[in-house]
């Protein structure tokens, strides 16, 4: 084989080997999606987080309007401190609910943003004061099981 | 008896100093290959032929296995995760199983088997017809000349297939999940997008198949080189670089994967 041929196929094989790792980062990765535009950072305080992840997406209206940033525990308050980085195309009112919320039954958690109505916006390292924390499975339980015994005490 | 019992100790002795021996100087002559592989860049053709034979050549196992193990890995992810609803993780399944682990482990056994075994042959047989002797008569390093291109090829071509081997099995994933048993395809797609990182995933994966070559590469070369220069001295070389390098990648995928993966 001479050496044209060679060249070629090296160059043919390499290439669609390039073209391999382009397509598992593009298609299957999210290399696409990870947007690198301009961020802001938000906080919000949140008595249990559940299962909630660093690069969690943060929902507004079901739309993925940013990422949790990091998930830290205050020490003095144990309150699980997390920051989320905001697109800054995104305002939202100071009024904004976070709520932590599951996609499916068994889907990744996410926060969720529940606008309100007031004028004035959040503005960048700003804490969101509403949140709603992760519904614990156990503690659904205990309540429903307390609730219960409950009534029917009541009843006798 | 105490003849037998002594004899015994002695053989497991000399069995161990013989395999430290062994490491150390194929540790030596690990370095003496990166000493001296100035050559196969400079010279970049000796490197770009070598890759023609381990890398172009192998690419047709690769791609047929890479596709084979996606639709197998469909069958059996669809079949599993349809017992809890969840179907439509399937791309999630296929796609980091494929990208974390079987893309550059498989890959790398399949490339040890038909990529390290000729290597080893080919090095081997140099060797017991005293080419790489007359070599040196020329005063031609053959590590410079023969060894660190192979070396240099295994380590180029191997990140390469790795990555055509998850991309194909990924496309056998869509073929089998949305095509023949009629996952969505939209939520294929976009929940495999949503959960496979671009930095934890699919550089891991890289990185896993580059230190693979590097060791694939490495035994293969050094069992030719090492060879005994006999025609049964040469068959035994390749069998040890097939269970070697087979052994190895897959220790070596364990500590990685305990560096990579330990979870958040």
């Amino acid at each position: 084989m001479n050496r044209m041929t060679l060249d070629l196929w090296v160059g043919v094989f390499v290439a669609v080997g390039l073209g391999a790792l382009l397509f598992l980062a593009l298609k299957v990765g999210n290399l696409a999606s990870t947007n690198t535009g301009e961020t802001y950072v938000l906080k919000a305080n949140f008595d249990n987080i559940g299962g909630l992840k660093v690069r969690a997406p943060v929902k507004s209206a079901g739309v993925v309007v940013g990422r949790v940033a990091d998930i830290r525990l205050d020490a003095e308050r144990y309150e699980a401190v997390v920051s989320m980085n905001i697109g800054s195309q995104f305002r939202f009112p100071r009024d904004t609910f976070a709520k932590i919320r599951t996609s499916g039954l068994l889907g990744e958690q996410y926060i969720g943003l529940a606008v309100g109505g007031d004028e004035q916006v959040f503005k960048p390292g700003d804490t969101v004061k509403k949140t709603e924390s992760a519904m614990v499975l156990e503690d659904l339980v205990g309540q429903f099981l307390f609730d219960k015994a409950a009534e029917g005490k009541d009843k006798k | 008896m105490l003849d037998r019992a002594t004899a015994a100790l002695r053989g497991l002795g000399h069995r161990v100093t013989s395999r430290i021996w062994r490491l150390g100087f194929a540790s030596r002559f690990f370095l003496a290959t990166l000493l001296y592989s100035g050559t196969s860049f400079r010279r970049f053709f000796l490197t770009v032929r070598e890759i023609y034979f381990t890398g172009v050549l192998s690419l047709i196992i690769i791609l047929v296995s890479g596709l084979f193990v996606g639709m197998v890995l469909g069958l059996q992810g669809y079949d599993t995760l349809q017992r809890y609803g969840s179907s439509e993780a399937l791309g999630i399944l296929v796609a980091l199983s494929l990208v974390r682990e079987l893309g550059p482990v498989v890959s790398a056994l399949l490339f040890a088997s038909r990529a390290g075994s000729a290597i080893t042959a080919e090095i081997g047989l140099m060797k017991a017809t005293e080419q790489l002797s007359a070599m040196e008569m020329m005063a031609v390093n053959p590590i410079a000349r023969v060894v660190a291109p192979r070396f240099w090829a295994g380590v180029i071509s191997m990140p390469l297939l790795a990555a055509l081997f998850s991309a194909m099995g990924i496309f056998g994933g869509y073929l089998v999940g949305v095509q023949l048993i009629g996952v969505d395809e939209g939520s294929f797609w976009s929940q495999m997008q949503a959960s496979v990182d671009f930095r934890e995933d699919i550089v891991n994966g890289v990185i896993k198949s580059v230190v693979f070559g590097i060791i694939v590469s490495w035994i293969a070369v050094f069992e030719g080189y090492d060879s005994e220069p006999t025609a049964e001295g040469v068959s035994g070389a390749t069998t040890r670089t097939v269970v070697t390098s087979s052994l190895a990648i897959l220790a070596a995928d364990f500590v990685l994967t305990a560096f990579m993966f330990r979870g958040a």
